[in-house]
């Protein structure tokens, strides 16, 4: 629901530190017996829950997406005895902090609980999530695409229904590169020729920014077509950040730092905000969610904006990845899981999907993304362009077969120490990413998992 | 009452006038050296500290009069625009349906509660310490010491889940009962009431038939008074802006204290559909500190000496 958020705060750094070692430590003794986990778990049918849900009771759902009240609100209509406390617990970050402390001391956790997908792996791993598949959801396979349907199938489970996705796209400001007479780059070669004539014309404006993002670093390598984790055995992990897809991104990203062609504008801050309407940040490289944010955030710029395909590494190719998004999980401590998966389905398979599309989400079931109605709509702000029809296209260009780590959400933060220096000494990024995965291995060793660096 | 001990009260007594009458020289013939050399270094220096203290604040003053694009789009240490600093504080305090006021009033009952508390258990307990002796007094005394060495951070976490288990977690009690432990403020009651309440004067008190706590409430705690300012001002500003124990401990908006409350808001830029409110993050944290400039100025003085008193028995 929200951008990759590397840690800019050194505080919250800290506690999700803390806080994943607790829970860490305490997941891995869980489920050191068997691998394949609750498949013994009864299972329940359609007819359960909707009995469940003509029954009294109160659910609590933690999320930050502001859909997910609107959401409540039509759910309570249709089943007036049930009542769904939502509750912003924080955005991402904090969120998970609450949510793993939540579980390593046995309660105060919700029944729901929004998670993004790169957070997913370390909390379904841990069991801390129940296995959907109890409730026949695993039949929803062909609703969602198949990255987000691969994002939250981890191992025979899975453990959240999708919610919003955010395939890349190349999101540029059109009155810059109609200023300067720049032509919309297709591939990284001619992206890095237009950062490049772009800065000379104007030294104030850079072809986009970057201080170093985890969430930015893995899609981009993603997208390169690298797989630098793989998980088996749920305890055997293995991290290697200088695999083929790896080096070609950092490569090409060298070229823009060491040639001073990043903006040094930390994304999410006002003056990022500030960056995109004024010109001096020309495009974004980020997940289709961003429509809405540019609306809100950077309304001067209205009509100013396009979207494009994103540069792919091969003149004629198609290769895209996902951005952010996520799901929503139901946790093993609630203690009414039958009417949770009831709202669970509503929220993001049945008529909530389209509640979470009219608030700027964008969705990631099938069904929703082909239809006219979505692929047609035009945007004002985007200058009467058709930006659906680029955006889906990329969901379907993502490519596939890719995971994150049991422990993302730590090896995320500690992105900045590694990754990041390099960033702040122009130096060497895959140097950094060398680091990153030396200190991401020992801590995954440190926390019970057989860690192969490669 | 044995000579020796007379003699124990009576120097402290001398030595506390000692160094106070020759502060009071010291700090008259440094005054005279002032008007005769003025210190054009010392001035700039000064100068710049004032400045680089009183920036931010400028910054935040001025951007609260801003609205939301105006912001964005102007220098931000010069005003811009229209004054938009009524709509702001209006918007501030209606937005969701006036959460800020909820959070406000939370943080203001964890301060009276928090703080209060602190103050007052610091006083018994440093009175106690100060005025009675028991076995294990030496004991007490490091633990006390080593507490004051481990930041609240620290133990954030480990208080979080001793907290679940008693299923306090979620409930204004999370932050208001660690806030009630001052270490600190302990300590520092501890050596100021080694001098500002006399043996002797309890001693009198306790031959005329009081009782202790009556001694302690109608005596010894008005002596304390500069004391107990001293840290209620410490206790205050810390639970003022406490952040990191209610972020762990508080799940529900409706509890959180105006630190938590609005990294909220701040966050909402980071949402998929979630608005932009930079102008009333801004507006919200300027009103957020005047309570406690107010306060501060109001009590700088008690402040000051109590600082004094701490630093030269320590």
């Amino acid at each position: 629901m929200k951008a990759p958020h590397s840690t800019r705060k050194a505080l919250r750094r800290t506690a999700v530190v803390v806080a994943t070692g607790l829970a860490l430590s305490m997941s891995l003794a869980a489920c050191s017996g068997s691998g394949t986990g609750s498949t013994a778990a009864s299972t329940a049918s359609a007819a359960d829950i909707t009995a469940a849900l003509n029954e009294k009771s109160t659910i609590t759902v933690w999320a930050w997406a502001p859909a997910v009240a609107d959401i409540a609100t039509a759910f309570e209509k249709e089943h007036p005895n049930v009542t769904v406390k939502v509750v912003n617990a924080g955005t991402g970050n904090d969120q998970y902090i609450k949510l793993q402390n939540a579980i390593k001391a046995g309660s105060g956790a919700p029944d729901i609980a929004q998670i993004e997908y790169y957070a997913l792996p370390q909390f379904a791993l841990s069991k801390s999530l129940a296995d959907l598949s109890a409730y026949g959801f695993d039949s929803f396979a062909s609703e969602y695409t198949d990255s987000t349907w691969g994002s939250v199938k981890l191992g025979d489970g899975i453990y959240a229904l999708p919610q919003d996705s955010g395939p890349m796209a190349m999101f540029y400001n059109k009155a810059v590169f109609d200023k300067y007479g720049l032509t919309v780059p297709t591939t990284w070669d001619e992206y890095v020729a237009t950062a490049k004539k772009l800065h000379e014309a104007n030294p104030n404006a850079y072809i986009t920014n970057d201080t170093g993002d985890a969430g930015f670093t893995t899609s981009m390598i993603w997208q390169a077509g690298g797989k630098p984790y793989t998980t088996t055995d749920s305890t055997k992990v293995s991290i290697n950040l200088q695999d083929e897809g790896s080096k070609k991104f950092a490569d090409t990203w060298n070229t823009l730092l060491s040639n001073d062609l990043l903006a040094a504008t930390p994304s999410w801050s006002d003056e990022w905000y500030k960056g995109l309407g004024d010109g001096t940040i020309a495009t974004l490289n980020i997940g289709a969610w961003m429509p809405g944010n540019l609306e809100s955030g950077v309304k001067d710029a209205a009509g100013d904006w396009r979207v494009a395909p994103l540069p792919t590494y091969k003149a004629g190719d198609t290769a895209s990845a996902e951005n952010g998004g996520g799901g929503d999980a139901i946790l093993e401590q609630s203690k009414n899981k039958l009417v949770a998966a009831g709202f669970l389905q509503y929220m993001n398979e049945g008529a909530g999907t389209q509640i979470s599309i009219d608030a700027g989400g964008f969705p990631s079931t099938v069904a929703d993304l082909n239809s006219d109605k979505f692929l047609n709509a035009t945007s004002d702000y985007f200058g009467g362009q058709k930006i659906n029809e680029v955006l889906v296209q990329s969901a379907k260009d993502v490519v596939p077969g890719w995971s994150y780590l049991p422990f993302q959400v730590y090896s995320n933060s500690i992105f900045k120490d590694t990754v990041g220096q390099a960033y702040a000494a122009k130096s060497d990024i895959n140097a950094g990413l060398t680091a990153w995965q030396k200190a991401s291995a020992d801590y995954g060793n440190q926390q019970g998992f057989t860690v192969t660096s490669k | 009452m044995s000579t020796t001990d007379q003699a124990r009260v009576t120097v402290p007594e001398s030595h506390a006038k000692a160094p106070r009458m020759s502060r009071y020289t010291r700090t008259n013939k440094s005054n005279q050296g002032l008007h005769t050399k003025k210190s054009i270094l010392l001035t700039i220096i000064m100068g710049a500290l004032v400045l680089y203290s009183l920036l931010p604040l400028f910054w935040l003053f001025v951007n609260s009069t801003k609205t939301q694009a105006e912001l964005l789009n102007s220098f931000g240490l010069w005003f811009s625009g229209p004054n938009a600093l009524w709509d702001n504080i209006v918007a501030t305090v209606t937005y969701n349906d006036g959460v800020f006021v909820r959070w406000f009033g939370n943080t203001l009952m964890y301060v009276v509660v928090g703080a209060g508390g602190a103050t007052f258990l610091a006083a018994l307990g440093g009175y106690g310490l100060a005025k009675f002796n028991f076995p294990g007094k030496k004991a007490v005394f490091a633990v006390v010491l080593g507490a004051v060495a481990i930041p609240g951070t620290a133990l954030a976490v480990p208080t979080f889940l001793m907290f679940s288990q008693m299923g306090l977690t979620n409930t204004p009690w999370a932050v208001i009962l660690p806030s009630l432990i001052s270490p600190f403020g302990l300590y520092l009651i501890w050596t100021y009431a080694l001098d500002a309440v006399p043996t002797e004067v309890l001693e009198a008190a306790r031959m005329d038939g009081a009782g202790e706590f009556r001694t302690f409430f109608t005596i010894s705690l008005k002596l304390l008074a500069p004391g107990l300012v001293t840290v209620l001002l410490f206790t205050l500003v810390a639970t003022w802006n406490n952040y990191f124990l209610p972020l762990i401990m508080l799940s529900e908006p409706t509890w959180y204290p105006l630190t938590v409350g609005l990294k909220q808001w701040s966050n909402q830029a980071q949402t998929v559909g979630g608005d932009v409110i930079y102008n009333l993050v801004i507006t919200g944290s300027m009103l957020t500190i005047i309570p406690i400039v107010v306060a501060f100025l109001f009590l700088q003085r008690y402040w000051q000496s109590g600082l004094a008193a701490g630093s030269v028995k320590a």
